[in-house]
């Protein structure tokens, strides 16, 4: 029997004679070539949905992904896997829904179970000045044709009985602002499945390969420097959000961003006890259940520079706390795991998708805490700039002049202080 | 957690203590509108040693200058600013 390498029932059928030994690896582990027309510089989710997309929409081929460690391993894997494209700012909520639209279709698309689950996205109100806010946001969200449908304080209920709605709640809940089409994913099958589509369609994904410099030619970038010796580039692309700072500075090049460390936490697998996305900006505090039965908590960053990859205790104290003023019967599980992504942010709090001040190199970074999110919509956008050199239309708010121009994308309004954020 | 050794107040919880910004990020009044902008809005963004500016907001409220490593989050130096 052949190797397989597409998944289907009958092939897992016809595996069930032979052991499931017949299928194939899902991608390659090729040694670099001299060169290439495009690198990518990070195997996250952004990065391999960039080279699917280079490769699927553009037909790139000759493109190579280079990741330091190995794929999702930095802040694919280490998010709070939602989903939702319901911001206030136009700029941000048409970029951000372009994505979800990606999500709707991504497992059929890579022919990989993402286990995306659109099981709504609910923004809390906890007064009535956050009830006006969410009512301004929806109206904007609906203005542009996404989904948005404001709650009283009675849906919510219905929707979360779990929610503590007593007179003497510590987080009294006015009502909430839900999009329906919003959800969960699982991010490692993400970046796995991008891993897989791109490899079949000719991307080399080059894992333990760190960049450690550029090579430049007149002042445009001909490849880099890496710990597998150098590999020439026509186009290079950064996309390590997290670590933009340190890698951008290799090409001289100083950035409007500041990393910071974001934690999540799990606990011990459940029953089905919620069943939507709940988040709460006043508090930011991010509550969902995964598949697997965990609830997974995520809160503020740690508010200092920060690449350690560990967060400290005061914030996943305040986050606990605060999830369980708002279900207290989360008081009753156990904290099984906790985990840390360093967040690149961005002094306006939106991403920056754009090209950088030396020739043929471009940057695809300061996601902030909400990067996940924007996996498909990201790579789309970032291969539309570096297989033409334009920015994509929605993605043309999110160039590097913007800082120098005034026009930031500012959703929280505090300006280049991202501690505020 | 960190543990800032304050001058005035000596060792405390990093809990009581807020980040500003890196040293090199303070505008200086003279500075002409390009180079304000150029140090308000771009950052070395060390992966090593940093020079920061921290205020004890929850103590005696110093202006303190913290030298710290962004990896190890080791503590070399607290001054007053």
């Amino acid at each position: 029997m052949g190797r397989v390498s597409r998944y289907s029932a009958l092939a897992l059928l016809r595996g069930a004679l032979t052991g499931q030994r017949h299928w194939d690896r899902a991608w390659r582990d090729p040694a670099p070539r001299k060169s290439y027309d495009v690198l990518i510089i990070g195997g996250g989710g952004h990065g391999l949905s960039t080279a699917y997309y280079l490769a699927s929409v553009h037909g790139i081929t000759n493109v190579a992904v280079l990741e330091k460690g190995w794929i999702g391993g930095g802040n694919t894997g280490r998010n709070t896997t939602i989903v939702r494209s319901n911001y206030r700012q136009p700029a941000l909520h048409n970029f951000f829904d372009f994505a979800l639209g990606l999500w709707e279709g991504m497992s059929d698309e890579l022919n990989f179970n993402v286990m995306f689950s659109p099981r709504g996205a609910m923004f809390l109100g906890h007064s009535d000045s956050d009830m006006t806010a969410l009512a301004q946001r929806g109206d904007a969200l609906r203005c542009d044709g996404i989904d948005a449908e404001l709650l009283t304080r009675a849906q919510v209920a219905a929707l979360v009985p779990l929610l503590d709605m007593s007179p003497s709640a510590r987080f009294p809940v006015h009502g909430g602002l839900t999009q329906r089409r919003g959800g969960t994913a699982r991010h490692d099958a993400v970046a796995w499945g991008y891993a897989r589509a791109a490899d079949t369609l000719g991307v080399d994904i080059i894992q333990n390969c760190e960049i450690t410099g550029f090579t430049t030619t007149g002042g445009r970038v001909t490849g880099v420097e890496t710990t597998r010796g150098p590999i020439g580039a026509g186009r290079v692309g950064i996309c390590v959000a997290g670590n933009s700072g340190p890698v951008a500075a290799l090409a001289g090049i100083e950035l409007p961003i500041e990393a910071q460390t974001l934690q999540a936490f799990v606990t011990e697998p459940v029953k089905p006890m919620i069943d939507t996305v709940i988040m709460s900006q006043s508090l930011h505090c991010y509550i969902s259940q995964s598949d697997k039965g965990g609830i997974v908590l995520g809160g503020d960053p740690d508010q200092f520079p920060s690449y350690a990859q560990r967060g400290l205790p005061p914030r996943l104290e305040k986050t606990a706390a605060e999830a369980i003023a708002l279900v207290p019967a989360l008081s009753r599980l156990r904290m099984v795991r906790c985990w840390s992504g360093t967040t690149d942010m961005s002094f306006d709090g939106s991403p920056i998708i754009s090209a950088l001040p030396v020739d043929g190199l471009y940057l695809n970074g300061g996601w902030c805490y909400g990067g996940f999110k924007a996996t498909p919509g990201s790579g789309y956008a970032y291969a539309t700039l570096l297989a033409t050199g334009e920015p994509h239309a929605l993605a043309r708010p999110f160039g590097l002049d913007r800082f120098a121009s005034g026009a930031t994308i500012d959703e929280a309004g505090v300006g280049p202080m991202p501690q505020l954020r | 957690m960190l543990l800032i050794d304050c001058p005035h107040c000596g060792p405390r919880a990093q809990s009581e203590f807020a980040y500003d910004r890196t040293l090199d990020a303070i505008v200086q009044l003279a500075m002409v509108p390009s180079d304000a902008m150029t140090t308000l809005y771009t950052r070395a963004n060390p992966r090593d040693w940093s020079d920061e500016l921290w205020h004890h907001r929850s103590g005696c409220r110093t202006w303190l200058v913290v030298r710290r490593q962004t990896v190890t989050h080791a503590i070399e130096s607290v001054r007053a600013c």
